[in-house]
């Protein structure tokens, strides 16, 4: 599905992503994690093709195909989808709007909206106003129109409360299922959405290197007990690729 | 208080609208025929009046004024307590007209009030007696069909004590009409309690030039709601349309949107002055330039205690050339007036974009999706069948720009 080779990226002359290599199969669901300022809503954005995000070396292959040079939204439509962590105000658009503007098929707004409680939305401005549950809703409800077969999603369980945690993961789910071969990359710094989201793997990307491949919860338990701090020590003192195995 | 923005670092300034030879234009036209039916005029015609909100099909309509170049063509009420007849007609039928011709709009305020004064091509006269309230609005059509020529019209609006009238008039040109001079008086007055909602669709040719000169008197408890929307191209378009709030608690909102396309000049502001206690104003305007000028002018002026008003304006540039140029100005006569504004000129995010982009459509679609947004009427307040129609009109002209 996605294979990424040797990816270096810059933002504004400074290297945020090194050397990224990494392959995700059909139906194959990954965990990234890593601490702030790592490089993983950077990875993210090179995917779906951000215009700040150069890459200044190596390839990144979609169904077979490279899309280095693909707009964002050739990207969208070969079936790559981003639940953005922050994603834009934009005024005069009403989320109802959005939703007719990209959905594909026949998809009932009212009801998906009425499923999320985001029925009152649909009448507002995109984002204007919405609390961080709110956002993840209304990204979740777009991806659910859109129907991407990539799901590339950054931190869905930030800013939700602990009872919607459990929702998000039940539409993340449902968006991942409608087609056999979907899969996701899941960026997550708690791991809390990995309770209802089954990941196959998990990585760790320190400084902008992808050093640790291995069982997402074993990662977890790792960072967990002895925080990412170890980890940077783990990468620099294991080789690149190495499978992670967690310190007893 | 005046505050100037502006969107560029560069010297240039907006140079002033180039003045008009009146006499280049042809004060006659040839004679149109009265239309029983308005289902017979050509599609052509029909397609034009569309885009500027009129419906010859008169569905959802209270009663329908079209004047084509010189000629009345259909004034017909269908609504019992509404009026709608040519200003010339109604100038027979009651004597007391007289007093409302050049009230608040003065005759000798420039060249083109004296134009209208002197060579008056009828007008419409459109009036809600005392308490009616019509479900539908009355529609108006001023439509120029020869090339080349000038049409003055004058027009009267009243709505009577108690009243509701909603009133949707469109301004437009024949496709094959290239050059022309519009000018157009208005007169409103919105009687105690009375509410007059009035919105103007202009729908004129790439080479013609427009001149409306318009106020409104507003009494005690009434509501005025302006609204203006200019998305097709024109050559210039000046005015600057005002009213007086006269009554306590009189209030008056102006809602503008403006699109200028390359080679239009647009030089539009509204302005209310607040006479009476409690009164209030706002004043709300959106302007796109895809390459033409516009210049965003709002003032409000407060003349006694206890008014508050608001005047705002957002300029969206989506091209390198054009300029928008906003002008807000407040000015307090008295203690105890509270006035406010905001104006803000910038060019569509990025971001914007590339999250649309993110979600399957193309840089083009993206924003044309945020320009329409920008554009949304949803700020004018409209009732929502007038809502319908409204955004019926600018889908119609929006298919054309965008």
């Amino acid at each position: 599905m996605l294979k990424i080779e040797n990816l270096t990226v810059k933002v504004a002359d400074k290297e945020v992503l090194s050397d990224i290599n990494m392959q995700l199969k059909p139906g194959e669901q990954m965990a990234l994690l890593g601490p702030n300022g790592s490089g993983k809503t950077s990875l993210l954005m090179t995917i779906i093709g951000f215009a700040n995000y150069q890459i200044t070396r190596g390839d990144i292959i979609f169904k077979g195909k490279r899309i280095n040079e693909l707009s964002i939204d050739q990207r969208a439509r070969l079936g790559i989808g981003v639940m953005f962590q922050r994603p834009p105000t934009v005024r005069g658009i009403k989320l109802r709007q959005m939703i007719q503007l990209i959905s594909k098929d026949k998809f009932n707004t009212d009801k998906e909206a009425s499923l999320l409680n985001l029925k009152d939305f649909l009448g507002r401005d995109l984002n204007l106003g919405f609390s961080g549950g709110e956002i993840k809703r209304s990204e979740l409800l777009q991806l659910l129109a859109v129907a991407p077969n990539l799901c590339l999603f950054d931190e869905p369980e930030s800013g939700v409360d602990l009872e919607n945690i459990a929702l998000v993961g039940k539409l993340i789910n449902r968006i991942l299922q409608k087609n056999k071969d979907n899969a996701s990359l899941i960026i997550t710094h708690t791991g809390y959405i990995l309770d209802y989201v089954q990941a196959d793997r998990g990585c760790i990307l320190v400084g902008g290197k992808l050093h640790c491949m291995g069982n997402p919860k074993e990662i977890l338990e790792t960072v967990k007990k002895h925080g990412y701090e170890w980890c940077i020590t783990c990468a620099r003192e294991k080789p690149k690729k190495q499978y992670h195995q967690s310190r007893k | 208080m005046v505050y100037h923005m502006r969107t560029r670092k560069t010297k240039k300034t907006i140079p002033p609208i180039a003045k008009i030879n009146i006499k280049s234009y042809q004060a006659n036209s040839a004679p149109k025929a009265y239309l029983d039916d308005l289902g017979s005029v050509t599609s052509d015609q029909k397609k034009n009046m569309l885009a500027a909100g009129v419906d010859p099909t008169q569905k959802s309509r209270s009663g329908t004024y079209v004047q084509m170049d010189h000629n009345v063509v259909h004034a017909r009420s269908l609504y019992p307590g509404l009026e709608v007849m040519s200003t010339s007609e109604a100038l027979k039928k009651y004597e007391w007209l007289d007093n409302y011709f050049w009230k608040v709009v003065a005759l000798d305020a420039d060249e083109f009030t004296r134009q209208a004064h002197l060579q008056q091509h009828h007008g419409y006269f459109l009036r809600a007696l005392p308490g009616v309230k019509a479900t539908y609005p009355l529609q108006a059509c001023l439509f120029i069909n020869d090339n080349n020529i000038i049409q003055n019209v004058h027009n009267i609006i009243i709505a009577e004590e108690g009243s509701d009238l909603q009133v949707i008039t469109g301004c437009a040109t024949a496709s094959d009409v290239r050059r022309g001079l519009h000018i157009g008086i208005s007169e409103f007055y919105v009687k105690k309690g009375a509410r007059l909602t009035f919105t103007m669709i202009h729908n004129w040719a790439e080479d013609v030039s427009v001149r409306p000169r318009t106020a409104a008197l507003v009494e005690a408890g009434a509501t005025f709601l302006s609204n203006y929307i200019c998305l097709k191209p024109v050559k210039d378009l000046q005015m600057y349309p005002k009213a007086e709030l006269i009554g306590r608690g009189a209030v008056a909102r102006y809602n503008t949107i403006l699109f200028a396309h390359p080679g239009s000049r647009l030089d539009v502001g509204s302005r209310v002055i607040l006479k009476a206690k409690d009164s209030r104003a706002e004043v709300v305007a959106r302007a796109v330039s895809a390459g033409g000028d516009i210049i965003a002018r709002g003032h409000l002026k407060g003349e006694v205690a206890g008014i508050k008003a608001h005047l705002e304006c957002r300029g969206l540039m989506v091209s390198e050339k054009g300029l928008i140029h906003a002008i807000p100005e407040l000015e307090g006569h008295v203690a105890g007036v509270d006035m406010s504004h905001e104006a803000a000129v910038g060019k569509i995010a990025h971001e914007e974009i590339e999250y649309l982009m993110s979600r399957g459509l193309s840089q083009g679609e993206a924003q044309a999706a945020i320009v329409r947004g920008f554009l949304d009427t949803s700020i004018m307040g409209l009732p929502a069948s007038l809502q319908k129609e409204v955004d019926q009109a600018i889908s119609a002209c929006e298919k054309e720009v965008f």
